[in-house]
This record gives structure tokens, sequence and C-alpha cells, in this order.
């Protein structure tokens, strides 16, 4: 034992004596595990929110029965089915308004709730009288009760009552509130009706569904997999992208680390086989050491891990919110095995990045022999190799796209893309530097050419990293760009109205409306209003609208047929966003039938819009049709048009004589500043993550350069004896590194835009529901040709700037040395 | 304990099915110890209910001399804090094996007061079905909130149900006889569907339908029809079998039937030869005495309460469940009727095997006189 | 003589070919060698002779193709890799042309580690070894702030710290200038017989082989 640990203090003697290299090592692994564990971090934090919001009460993992036609089922159904020996228990769901933010309500029957639901609340002991009687017990969890500012035993108003005392509840997902069935009914006025029932797993024997409810109930089977989780899906294999990404490339940066530590090592290693170290020994010993640097680095880029989770987990939050409406509580909680699973994954990475060496150094004879004119042939045969297997990838890009149809498809589109381009693209610069090796006629620049290609070896792993960082940036901000673009212009046609109110009941609503009329200033009220039902299995929006220039002018539309605004008057016409169109595969013309309370509503599609980031499909109809066909919707909210300058004023007043806070009512401005705040954070998370990227490919660039410099010197060393000055050399140097990043960065854009294409044309769609219009960005793309040249050029300025100032001395040493 | 068994089933959901997964199927001795009492069970439970001022919190008090009227007091009385409706069988096939078979509704109130109508009711209910035979042991329970139509007791027609558990007065139903009454209930791994007829009128127990539990006062209404004839079906793992016998009804009701000293007890119904029936009870108390109550039914009806004295109730054998000792097998002598009798069990292992387990399945006995039954202890 | 003092190493009818440019070429045609405890030989020939190779295969870095090689009882073609390891751990000292000193140790510890390695490391000999080489005042550097003549000391202190069976040097001496490669040979010589060692060096130097007890030339793969 104390042998290998003096073989492992003469192997570590190497690092104190070449720190930067550690350093490199380091960093190169630290920042592999980091942003791969942060990554995971994040994604199991927003998996644990998914799962304790699916456990809450039997989201989509318990078996439920719904309404064929309409939103709710009479609550007699639920009795007539337990009689029938149905193990059913009832859930009344519905939103409410608390200080003018919207909650979930979920009323719950906690004595037949079925027991594999989950995370129930612990409603029992002597607590279930208090939650069933009247008043009842209003459940939420603590980060909601923070939320609104409010102590339990509180008992806010919503929907114009009083809502139960409320009672914080550690296991329940922020932003819902349960309450017993009973007093759900009473707060949402749907006396006698239940949204849903939960069917238990009893296997007591039971009649048909057919023969207690007739038609009108449909059995949901439970999901393994929550909608929330599914919805998300794409969100996530996004980060675990970036992760991967990110993971490979601090690998990069190990293996040309390690590379380089190995060559450097050579002579030690000889050295210390010659004293009678075995093969097998020291080979463990490299191991250990590797093995204790990767533990070591593991647990740092752990700790960086997760305070990258813990800056970007409001960011996540406020997108999986944003986007899909799931919330994620905003502490980071981490498991054990997350702890583990890091550190084994930096392990293993150390490793993989360090196989190449350890082989070598395995099959490292323990005499000199070398045999320098055969690595070029290897060289051949390799990128040979390597472009036959890029082209196998691209065919497998290509049919996934012609044949796939989904989101993991559309990943591995860009999983392919990515590959096949990382590997054609040694043998692109072999051949684009073989191009201009023939062309060169002097002598210094055929060397040139002729040394950039042998260079290439070294550095094609970093120049591969470097074009999968430029790409997915290409991508990603393209992606952005046009949906920044897009959303701009469609916010401006969406938010036409000057001034937003949304009162807090509809007697204030009548108040502020009457008041508003005897306003000069007021141009027009639009009312609007929103009700909740289902289509297809799904809970959908149903949007009033108006019948007003405002809208005609203004709303954007994909498509519709003539006259769309006026056929949407009469109350049988409905326009439908795109996710929902998408969704249900329904276009202009089709007719559907919406549940509403007063049975099934028929309507003709006449019109599809953008709805861009609602996670709920939406229709959109004549608003007095809406408060007819569903009279309970809150007609608390309504849009003014004002001219500009007499805006603040009647915000003022109103604010004043009704009491309305800043979220009831907002201007234009405000309104299109908050949404585009939320739109830009849905990103932000995008772009910190490119940027990560970003920079670990400068790493990984800049130890390839440093390894490349110092085996480079031989070949340098003669051209200086031949008569270059050493800053002559430095410039050759400098050109060379800049010409391969540059070839490299020229084809990372077409690939970057190729990789923003599948995003817009594949991802999204599959993912969000809506498909964006493809821009592209020439100064973007310029901008980021810069950024790599700049990336390239500090990478390579080190290395250069060692060469520049390098005594003559050292240059004859190798000289002499190398032979 | 029992009181805090039964509302966590309620708060963590019904698991309706298996009882062997329940945490606390309860009996109605535990009932009646009035440590069910929903919501305010932990408080009501810890202060005991050594004084009298149960009635203070709005329940109606049981007092002796009430007259019973039928079928009004078939239904439920919701005064009251706690009531059952409990059936149990004894059974024997066509090949001559025995069975026992159990149905129990309870009812309990959360809080006093006019009852609510819809999900505001005071009410919950819950259900036991059991089903013996010399080798296997079922159990099924039910829960159910009152107000909506899951589970109830109406009066008149008679019917008493939760979910698919139900008891039904049929055509020509004679509310003084409570029959001809149909009885079904179901579970994962067995269900029953029984007719019961009586040719004998119900009989009160205690001192005419009043029953004292305790010196103190605790007592309950209780009434009983043991006369039942019974033929019907059991399915046991889908293997239906055809059955007759006889059965037993008891319906009581109370606000506070039981002292907070009295730890559990030991309860006989017994069809003796000749058409005469004996209900006898042993209560067992924390300082190790014992009060024995029960009452002797005549064929012609009259049921009289048997005085404390010389009479004794002994185990003479026990099994050990669950590392516990039931007393499987007693030796029952009342001198004054001249009755000595030995019990035995027909399946040892009628057990719950729960966080509040109990015992409760059919006996047969022999010696001075030799009938079936049905034996129920809780407590061990 | 030689029957009253036997052979610490005894090569016989050794034989070695390499395969160069798809030929077979051998470099060895049947060497017999033998040194005695305290007995210091020279190894000469012109080059290409197998003289280095005779020394690799001697210090167990490659094996031979026939013949026999023998150090104390030991037989090396019966070793594996693991085994002819441990032997140049704990029985031989090697020195070659280039130093071949760990450069990022210190003097100290490139003295110190083949015999912590090989577990027999004796303080007071490595003192000794300290004193005698000169080394004393520069312990703590590192080996590229050293001249040659030094680097040479301290990798032949190396090979003599845990107290080989016998020294092999390569061209000790061939880096160095004639003054200095006088002293550190003197030096080798000294430690050798203080030591009792064999003593086994490859130089094509007529004047240093010279100055040792016995003088082998190889000419064509056969000692001459």
């Amino acid at each position: 034992m104390s042998r290998a640990l003096w073989i492992l203090a003469v192997l570590l003697s190497h690092w104190r004596r070449h720190p930067m290299q550690l350093a490199t090592l380091l960093i190169g692994l630290i920042s592999a595990t980091a942003l791969w564990s942060g990554v995971q971090a994040l994604n199991q934090q927003a998996r644990n929110a998914y799962d304790r919001a699916a456990a809450t009460f039997g989201g989509a993992r318990t078996a439920m029965l719904v309404g064929k036609d309409s939103a709710t089922i009479p609550q007699k159904l639920f009795v007539d089915l337990r009689r029938a020996g149905w193990p059913v228990s009832p859930v009344m769901e519905g939103r409410v308004q608390i200080g003018g933010r919207s909650f979930r309500l979920l009323g719950i029957e906690p004595v037949t709730l079925p027991g594999e639901v989950g995370s129930a609340p612990a409603i029992g002991r002597g607590d279930l009288q208090s939650f069933v009687t009247p008043p009842g017990t209003m459940l939420v969890a603590p980060e909601t009760l923070r939320d609104l500012g409010l102590t339990e035993g509180a008992t806010p108003q919503a929907n114009g009552t009083t809502l139960p005392p409320l009672r914080a509840q550690q296991q329940l997902v922020p932003g819902v509130l349960v309450v017993d069935i009973g007093i759900a009914q009473t707060i949402l006025r749907m006396p006698g009706q239940v949204s849903r029932l939960l069917v238990g797993k009893s296997r007591a024997p039971h009649a048909t569904l057919q023969s207690v409810a007739g038609d009108t109930l449909r059995l949901v089977a439970p999901d393994a997999e929550s909608d929330l989780e599914r919805l998300t899906d794409s969100f996530h294999l996004n980060l675990t992208a970036f992760g991967l990404l990110s993971f490979f490339v601090g690998l990069f940066i190990v293996n040309s680390a390690i590379g380089l530590a190995f060559e450097q090592r050579l002579p030690m290693l000889r050295t210390l086989r010659a004293c009678g170290v075995s093969a097998r020994m020291l080979n463990t010993v490299l191991v250990l050491e590797l093995v204790s640097l990767a533990f070591v680095a593991g647990l740092i880029g752990l700790v960086c891990g997760y305070f990258i989770a813990a800056a970007l987990l409001p960011d996540v939050a406020a997108s999986l919110r944003g986007l899909y409406g799931a919330q994620i509580p905003g502490q980071l909680t981490l498991k054990g095995e997350w702890w583990l699973a890091g550190v084994a994954i930096s392990i293993l990475g150390a490793l993989a990045a360090a196989a190449a060496s350890l082989t070598k150094a395995i099959r490292m004879p323990v005499l000199v022999s070398a045999q320098p004119q055969a690595w070029q042939q290897a060289q051949r045969r390799w990128l040979v190799l390597q472009s036959a297997a890029a082209l196998a990838v691209f065919a497998i890009a290509g049919g996934l796209i012609w044949l796939g149809d989904s989101l993991l498809a559309g990943f591995a589109v860009l999983a392919a893309l990515m590959l096949g381009a990382a590997l054609i693209l040694p043998m692109l610069l072999e051949l684009v530097l073989g191009f201009g090796e023939r062309r060169a006629r002097q002598p210094v620049s055929l060397w040139f050419w002729a040394d950039s290609r042998q260079q290439l070896s070294g550095l094609s792993l970093a120049l591969m990293a470097l074009l999968l960082a430029l790409a997915v940036n290409v991508g990603v901000s393209t992606m952005v760009e046009s949906f920044n673009r897009t959303f701009l212009v469609w916010l401006d046609g969406r938010l036409a109205s000057d001034v937003y109110i949304n009162a807090t009941s509809d007697t204030q609503a009548t108040a502020i409306k009457a008041w508003l009329k005897d306003r000069p200033e007021v141009d027009a009220i639009l009312p609007g209003g929103r009700a909740d039902t289902q289509f297809g299995g799904v809970p959908i929006e149903v949007l009033g609208l108006p019948d007003h220039a405002t809208y005609r002018d203004h709303w954007p539309l994909l498509e519709q047929t003539q006259n769309a605004w006026v056929r949407l008057r009469p109350g049988d016409t409905a326009l439908i966003s795109e996710q929902l169109s998408r969704r249900m595969k329904l276009g202009i013309g089709d007719r559907i039938e919406v549940p509403a309370p007063g049975g099934n509503w028929p309507l003709e599609i006449v019109g599809i819009y953008a709805d861009y980031g609602n996670p709920k499909g939406q229709i959109a109809v004549n608003f007095a049709a809406l408060t007819r066909r569903f009279p309970q919707t809150p007609l608390t909210r309504m849009g003014l048009r004002v001219a500009p300058e007499k805006i603040p004023p009647l915000i003022a007043a109103l604010q004043d004589k009704f009491g309305l806070d800043d979220r009831s009512v907002a201007d234009q401005a405000t309104m299109k500043a908050d949404s585009r705040r939320i739109f830009n954070r849905t990103f932000s998370v995008t772009a910190a993550l490119n940027a990560f990227t970003l920079g670990v490919a400068g790493i990984a660039l800049l130890t390839s350069l440093l390894t490349l410099a110092n085996s480079r010197l031989p070949q340098l060393a003669p051209l200086w004896a031949i008569g270059l000055t050493r800053r002559r050399l430095a410039v050759i140097e400098l050109l060379k590194t800049l010409s391969v990043a540059l070839i490299t960065a020229l084809f990372a854009l077409p690939l970057g835009l190729l990789v923003a294409w599948c995003l817009l044309a594949i991802v999204n769609v599959k993912a969000f529901g809506w498909r964006l219009p493809f821009h592209v960005f020439p100064l973007q793309l310029i901008q980021l040709l810069g950024i790599a040249l700049a990336a390239a050029l500090c990478a390579a300025a080190l290395p250069v700037a060692r060469l520049a100032r390098m005594q003559p001395a050292s240059l004859i040493r190798i000289f002499v040395n190398e032979r | 304990m029992s009181g805090k068994a039964f509302s966590s089933e309620v708060g963590t959901g019904s698991r309706e099915e298996n009882a062997s997964r329940h945490r606390g199927p309860i009996t109605r001795r535990a009932f009646a110890s009035g440590a069910l009492a929903l919501g305010a069970s932990n408080r009501a439970f810890a202060q005991g209910f050594a004084g009298l001022g149960e009635t203070a919190d709005g329940f109606a008090a049981v007092t002796p001399g009430r007259p019973f009227s039928f079928p009004a007091d078939h239904g439920p009385h919701p005064e009251f804090r706690i009531e059952w409706w409990y059936v149990t069988a004894n059974l024997v096939d066509a090949s001559g094996a025995a069975y026992g078979a159990q149905w129990t509704l309870f009812r309990q109130a959360m809080k006093a007061g006019a009852p609510v109508e819809g999900w505001a009711n005071q009410q919950v209910w819950m259900g036991h079905a059991a089903v013996t035979s010399a080798t296997t042991h079922r159990v099924g329970q039910a829960l159910a909130r009152g107000g909506v139509g899951q589970a109830n007791v109406e009066a008149t027609p008679f019917q008493a149900w939760i979910d698919a558990w139900e008891m039904r007065g049929r055509d020509g139903f004679d509310a003084d006889k409570v029959a001809p009454v149909e009885l079904k209930a179901s579970a994962a791994d067995f269900s029953y569907a029984f007719r019961l007829a009586a040719a004998h009128p119900l009989v009160l127990q205690g001192d005419r339908g009043y029953s004292r539990k305790s010196d103190r006062g605790q007592a309950s209404y209780y009434y009983s029809q043991p006369y039942f004839t019974l033929s019907g079906r059991i399915v046991i793992d889908d293997r239906p079998i055809e059955v007759t016998g006889q059965a037993w009804m008891d319906r009581e009701w109370s606000s506070q039937p039981l002292a907070s000293d009295q730890t559990g007890w030991d309860w006989f119904s017994l069809h003796l030869p000749g058409d005469e029936k004996l209900m006898l009870y042993r209560l067992r108390q924390k300082d190790g005495r014992e009060n024995l109550f029960g009452n002797w039914i005549t064929p012609d009806g009259a049921s009289r309460e048997i005085a404390a004295s010389d009479n004794s109730i002994t185990p003479t054998a026990t099994t050990e469940i669950d590392g516990r000792k039931l007393p499987t097998s007693w030796r029952v002598k009342l001198p004054a009727h001249k009755l000595d009798i030995e019990t035995t069990p027909l399946n040892a292992k009628a057990w719950m095997g729960t966080s509040f387990p109990y015992w409760e399945g059919p006996v047969r006995f022999a010696g001075s006189h030799a009938g079936i039954g049905y034996l129920e202890m809780t407590g061990y | 003589m030689a029957s009253e003092n036997p052979p610490i190493l005894s090569v016989t009818r050794l034989t070695k070919s390499y395969r160069a440019a798809g030929e077979e070429v051998a470099v060895l045609r049947g060497v017999n060698l033998a040194v005695a405890r305290g007995e210091s030989v020279a190894l000469t020939g012109e080059s290409g002779s197998g003289k280095s190779t005779l020394l690799h295969l001697i210090a167990g870095l490659d094996a031979a193709d026939g013949g026999e090689i023998r150090l104390g009882e030991t037989r090396l073609s019966d070793l594996g890799d693991a085994g002819r390891a441990e032997l140049r751990r704990d029985r031989l000292g090697l020195v070659f042309q280039q130093f071949n000193l760990i450069p990022s140790l210190s003097v100290a510890d490139n003295l110190a580690f083949q015999s912590r390695i090989a577990g027999r490391h004796d303080a007071a000999w490595h003192d000794e070894l300290v004193e005698r080489l000169g080394l004393g005042a520069f312990l703590k550097r590192y080996p590229e702030q050293l001249s040659g003549g030094q680097q040479q000391r301290v990798a032949i202190g190396r090979a003599l710290a845990p107290k080989p069976l016998l020294l092999l040097a390569d061209e000790p001496t061939g880096n160095l200038d004639e003054d200095t490669a006088d002293d550190v040979l003197q030096l080798a010589r000294d430690l050798v017989a203080r030591t009792g060692c064999g003593f086994l060096m490859v130089t094509h130097s007529a004047r240093l082989a010279a100055t040792l007890d016995r003088q082998v030339t190889l000419h064509a793969g056969r000692v001459a």
C-alpha cells in the first residue's frame, strides 16, 4: 500500500510543478460536473413538483370518470355508482381569484378518496370534522400562504364569498386550494355537481358503467406520466440537452488536459518502470490518481452545480409557470442520490476522457521506439471512418425528419445533426486545408497549410466542441429572436385595449362600468370574460370577445374565413387557438361541440389565432354568447379604449374611487412590459446555459491549444533555426488557429440555422403547439462569428505569447533533444 | 385508540375492501365506547366518560322507560351520537359445513344538531362485512358521509345501505318482526346475498330496551331480532356456496354507552334449543373487575335480564394471534337457568388483524345445552 | 577464484533479434558473460554491436529470444513483467546516459524514491550517499537546476540507494565532459566497492573502460 502511495506521490508531484495544467483538468471536470448536475438538480426539482401535483388527489395518476359531453357530472351519479359498487370519489375543480390572482380550487371528499391517490393531505384525526363541516378548512401550500401575504386562519374573499380559514399543508402544490367537496360546490356555485370522479383500485364486483350512467361518462385510464410531465418534457429535454452538451464539452477539456499531462509525464512513467514499478501497479496508480482528482473535482462541481441550479431556478420556475402553469417551489431540495450520481458521473467522465491516455500508458513500452511516419496514415484512415459515420448519422437525421412526428424525434434529429456535423468537421477542415496547401506557392505558406493539417488531429476535439457550442448558440438565439419578434407583433394586436380592469366582484364591475360611462375620455368599454370547460377530455378556456372594431382591426388571426368577425356575432361560430387546432387537428370550417352548463354548444370554426405561451387550449367566441351559455362567467374583466395622454389620470381616478390595486387595473404598456418580461424569462435559462456552453467550449479550445503548443515546439524550432523570427512564428501560429476557428465557425452558421429550423418547426410545435415563422438575423450571425474568433484569439493568445517570449535556449534545447 | 383508528381511516381515505390492510376496523363495542366520536374524539377520549356531562354537547341522553315504536325506531336517531344495525348469521351449506356471516352498519354524528342536508351533513357511516368458514375469514369495510345518499337508513320502506351493501325490507315487510329482509355485501374476495324471514317479533334487551352498561349511568337503547331464518348464497374467491341458517340482528343507539375505564368485552349471542335465545356479555374494567349483563329470551318473546350474581363466564382455551392471547373457548355457567356449556369457535382465527384488532366469529356450544351462536371479543 | 566467488550475473548463450523493415536482424548471437560480486566490468564495442541491447535484456526491460540470464539464483526468463519489475526494484540499479531523473521531484526525493518504492529505505545509507555524492547543498533543488554531472550523481545515488546486487549503467557519462565524467565514474566505482555489488557499464570510451576491473568487448553480437 505504502508502495502505491509513494508512486502516487511521484505522479502527483507533476501537478505541483504544473499547476496550470492541474487547474485546466479540474476546471474541465468541474464544469462538466457542475453544468450536468445543475441541470439534473433543476429537472429533479421540477419532477418532484410534478409528482406532488400529480399526487394531489389523483391528477392523471388515478383512473377517473369524466363527463362525455359536459364539463360537470351530476352528483347523483356519484351516489348511483357507489351503490352499484364503483369505488368512486368526487372531485370539484374550478378557479377562484384572491386579490386579483387566480388559484385552482380543488374540492375533495376525504372519506371516499382512494387510498392510493398518494399524498392526500393529512386531514385525518380530529380535523375531519373541521374540514367537512361548514365553513370548513382551506388547505394551501405554505408557499401560497406566503405569496398571499396571509397567515393561517385568515379568511380571504373570493368569487364574492368568504373562503374558509386557510391552513398550511406542506405536501400541497403551490397555487392549489383544497377544500371539502361541499365547500367547493358552494364557492363555485355549482351545487349538486362534480367535475370528475376518481376511481379507486377496488377489485370488488360492480355493475357496468353503461348500466349505471348510460352514455354520459367516459373512463379515463390512469397515466403513468402526469400531464405536466408530458407537457414539460420538451423543456426538460432542452435542459438535459444543454447539460449533456456542456458535459461533453467539459470532457473535451479533461481529455486534452490529461493528454497533455500524459505526454509530459511519459519520461517519468518510463523512469518509474525502469526503477521497478510494474506496469500493472503503475496503471492502477494512474487510475487511482485520476479517480481521486475526479472525486475532488466532482464534489466541487456538485457545489457549483448546486449554485447554478439555485441561480437558474427562479427563471426555470417562472418559465414552467408561464408556459405550462406548473408550480415549482423556489427552494432547491436535493436528494442524496443526486450527490452520488454527480460524483459518479464526474469519475466516469474522467475515466472516459482519459481512456485514450490510459490505454497508451498500459501499452507503453519501457524502451522508446519511435515510429513517426505511421501517424499520418492512421489519421487519414480515421478521418475517412469518421466521415462515413457522419454520413450515416446524417442519413438517420433525414429519416427522422421524414418519418418522425414526435418531440423525441425532433430532439433526435437535433442530436443527429450535431453529432454528424461534429464527426464530419475534421474531414471538412482537412479538405479546406488541403486545398489551401495545393494552392500555396511560397514555402512558408506551404508549410502554413501543411502544418495546420498536421495540427488537426490534436485540435479536432476542441474544434468539434467549438462547432457544437456555436451551432447551438446560433440555433437558440435565432429561435429566441424569431420568437421575440413574432411575439411583440402579436402582443401589439392582442393587447389592443389601452386600460385593463379586473374588478374584485361582479357588483364592483357593474359599478365601475356605470362610473366609466360618464367619463368622456373613455371611448369604449370592452367587457371580457373567460369560462373553463373541457374539450376532448382536456380542459380548455372559452374567451368572450365583444363585438367591437378594436378586435376586428387588431386581433391577429393566422387563418380566417371571410367576414370571420361578422360571423362571430350570432354566437354559433368560434375562433380557436393554434395549439388547440394542432392538438385536435381542427381547421377552418370544422364543427365542434363545446360542453356548457346548459348543454353542448355547437360551434363552427371560422378562424385560428396564435395564443403563444398558453398551456391550455382556447377558443374565442362572442362575449354576449359566452355569458348566455356560461351564465356563471365572472363579468369582472374589461378593457377600455382611452386616448394615451388621459390614461394615467383615469387609472389614478379608478384606483382612488374603487380601491383597485396595481394588479386589478393596468395600462397597456404595463401589461406588455409584464408579458415581455415573462417571456424573456422563458428563454433566459436557455440563454444562460448557452453562454455557459460557449464559455466551456472556449476553455476547451484554450487547453487544446496549450497542449498542442508544447508538443509543437519541436516543429517550430527548425523554422526558427532557418531564420524565422519568434515574432513571425507567433503571428503564423495565431493565423493558423484563427483560420481553423474561422472555418469551423463558418461551418457552424448553416448548422446553427438548421438547428433553429428544427427547434421552430419541429420541437416547438410538438412542445408548445405553436409554430413560429423562421427568420434569419444576419447581424446576429456576424456577431457570433466575431465572438467565436475572439474566443479562438483568446485561446490562442496565451500559447502564442509564450512562444514569442520563449528563450532561444529553450528552442535550442528542444532542437537538440528531440532530434 | 379506536377513535383514532376510525378517524384516521376517514382522514386518509377509505380503503374499503381489504380490512387486513386497515389500521382500524372496529367493533360495535369499540364504537359503543364513544371513543369513535369524530372530531372531538381525542378530546372526548382523553377526558373520558367519567362524568355524565356528555349530553352537554348537544346529544340526547339515554333514559329508562322510553317507549319503542316501529317502524320508526328502525330508522336512524340522529339526536344520539352513535347507532348501529348489526346482523350476525350462522350458516350451513348442503354438505353440512358451517359458515358465519356479519353485516354491520354504524352511524356516528360528528356533532349534534338538527340534520343538515348535503355534504354539510353531520353523519359518518361505516359498514363492516365478513364471511367466516372453518378455514378462512374475510373482511370488508366501507365508509361514507351522510347527507348525499351514499349511505343512510330509512324506516319506511325499510332500507339501510352503504355503497352497494344493503339491508332492505321485502314485500310484506312486517315492522314488528323486521322481516322479511334481504341482505347484501360484497368486497374484493367475497360477497353474499341472503333472504331473511322471522316468525317471532323482535325483542327488547335490557330493561324494556334500556340496556345498562355500567353502574355509573352509561346505557343504550337496545333491541334485537334473534329469530331470523336465512337462505342465500355466499361467494368466496368466485366460488358460490348455497347456504341456509339462523341470523340475529341487534339494534342499538346511544350517546355515551361505555365508561372510560371499561377496557373491552366478551359478547355472546346464542341460539339455544327450543327456540330460546341468550344474549350475554362481560364488560372488563381496567382494575380487573368485570360486570356481566344479559337477557334470556323465551320462545314466547319474553326477554328477562339476567341477574349478575352467581353467573360466570370463564375462558377455557386461548389462541395466539398476532402475538396476543385470545380466549377463543369459554365455559358459561348460569345456575339459575341450569345452563353450563362450553363454547368452541368455528374458526379460531376469525381475527381482524389490524392496528385496532378484534375477534368476531361463529361458535358452537355443548354441555347442558347445545347449539350455535356468535362471539365477539374486544380489548385484547 | 571464480569458484570461490560465484557470479552475481551470468549470461549464457544469449540471443536476440529484431525485425526491421521486414528483415530479421540478429543483434545478439550467443553472448556469454559473468559479473562477480564486487567486480566492475566495462562492456565495449562499436555502435550497433548490441551492448545496449544486452544491458536492457539484463535489466529485464526486454525479453531475450534464447539463452539464459541469471541474477543470483533467479532466472530472468522465469519471470513475468511484474516479477522483472520487482527484480529491477529490489536487486538492480540502473543509470542511463540521459539522466532519467523525475523532473517534478526534488533531488532528495529523486534519490530516495526507488528505495522507498522498494521498501528498502535506509536513512543512514541515504545520508552517506548524499555525503559521498556531494549533494548535500542541492537536496531541495529540482533536476533542471543542476548541472549534468550533478544530475548523473543523483541518478547513481538513486540506483544505489536500495543497495542493489548489480549496478547497470548505459553510457552514464556520455553527456558529460571528460573531467566530470572521470569524477562521476570514480564516485560510482567507490560506491560499488563500498556496497560490494557488481557493476556493468556500457561505454564506447576505451579510456573509461580501462579504469574498470575487466573489459568485455562485443562484436557483431558476440563477445570478441
